[in-house]
């Protein structure tokens, strides 16, 4: 089964990537930009078959090595 | 005081703290690669900078989980000293050795250039040949140096005095412009609660010999050295 790992930068940690992002989108003539924060997507593929415990041991993998929870959060979805 | 300096897949900067540390320790620091567990003998371990595992992930996370990050850790726990240069710093944040964490720098360039750093308390056993609020040149080279961590995390640090370094300008003063990297309150380099582990961005092993263009860096080895280790 599938579980995907999203990764967030936790709100008030500064991302210049983002930040820089957002000004090249300014300049292709997007406007209307509040914000644009980065992120990581990791897809799992697990042996697990049971929902549940595919969700808990793809958010052990997060909270252990995918995500550094002093500056980031993480959302775990099975697929 | 015997160094041993932990070599990781990626890492560069390891025979120029080896120099460093030879210089002023008068003994061969002992290379020890990422697959040992076996610190015996060890009173120093040096994490030195580079990119550790192509900064895969973050910058230091994985090298934070190799077995020998997990002999680093039980080092630390028995009151050994660890400094962490560059990535090395990264290393220990991921590992959970330093609080914080190191984030891509404000700018977002990659800055090779040398900066100032202030020393705020030179009674540790890394600053000792240093005075406070000394000001001393160091060079950098990092992309991910903008040091974080939350407000409760740096009020704790500065009330314990376990903030090591500040960019700083050249005649001391705390400012915006001298905090190249955009770290949180200036911070170039912090320390554990008991002052034996040492993590900084800038590279004071670049600045130990008049042919690189200064001994700034010099007092940081001298001070290792001028500690008894039983």
């Amino acid at each position: 089964m599938k579980a995907v790992v999203t990764v967030k930068l936790k709100p008030g940690v500064l991302d210049p990537q983002g930040k820089a992002i957002g000004h090249a989108l300014e300049g292709l003539g997007f406007d209307g930009i509040a914000d644009v924060r980065v992120g990581k997507v990791i897809e799992l593929d697990l042996h697990e078959t049971d929902p549940a415990a595919a969700r808990e041991a793809a958010a052990a993998m997060a909270r252990r090595l995918l995500a550094n929870t002093v500056i980031e959060s993480f959302d775990v979805t099975l697929a | 005081m015997q160094a041993g300096i932990i070599v990781f897949p990626g890492i560069n900067r390891e025979r120029d703290i080896a120099m460093a540390l030879e210089g002023s320790l008068g003994r061969r620091p002992r290379m020890i690669w990422h697959r040992e567990t076996d610190l015996a003998g060890v009173d120093l371990v040096v994490i030195p900078g580079g990119f550790s595992y192509g900064d895969y992930l973050r910058c230091g996370a994985m090298a934070a989980q190799s077995p020998v990050m997990r002999a680093v850790s039980a080092h630390a726990a028995r009151g050994g000293y660890v400094l962490g240069v560059c990535n090395g710093f990264q290393i220990l944040t991921e590992a959970q050795m330093l609080p914080g964490a190191l984030l891509r720098n404000a700018g977002l360039r990659f800055l090779s250039m040398d900066c100032h750093l202030r020393v705020e308390r030179a009674d540790t056993v890394f600053s000792g040949q240093y005075q406070r609020g000394q000001v001393f040149r160091a060079p950098m080279a990092h992309g991910d140096g903008n040091y974080f961590a939350d407000a409760d995390t740096l009020d704790r640090l500065e009330g314990e005095g376990l903030v090591a370094f500040r960019y700083v300008d050249a005649s001391g003063a705390v400012s915006g412009a001298a905090n190249l990297n955009g770290s949180a309150r200036n911070i170039a380099g912090v320390l554990s609660a008991n002052l034996r582990v040492l993590g900084l961005m800038p590279h004071p092993e670049n600045l130990v010999d008049p042919l690189m263009g200064g001994v700034d860096g010099k007092p940081l080895f001298d001070s290792l050295a001028a500690i008894g280790v039983a």
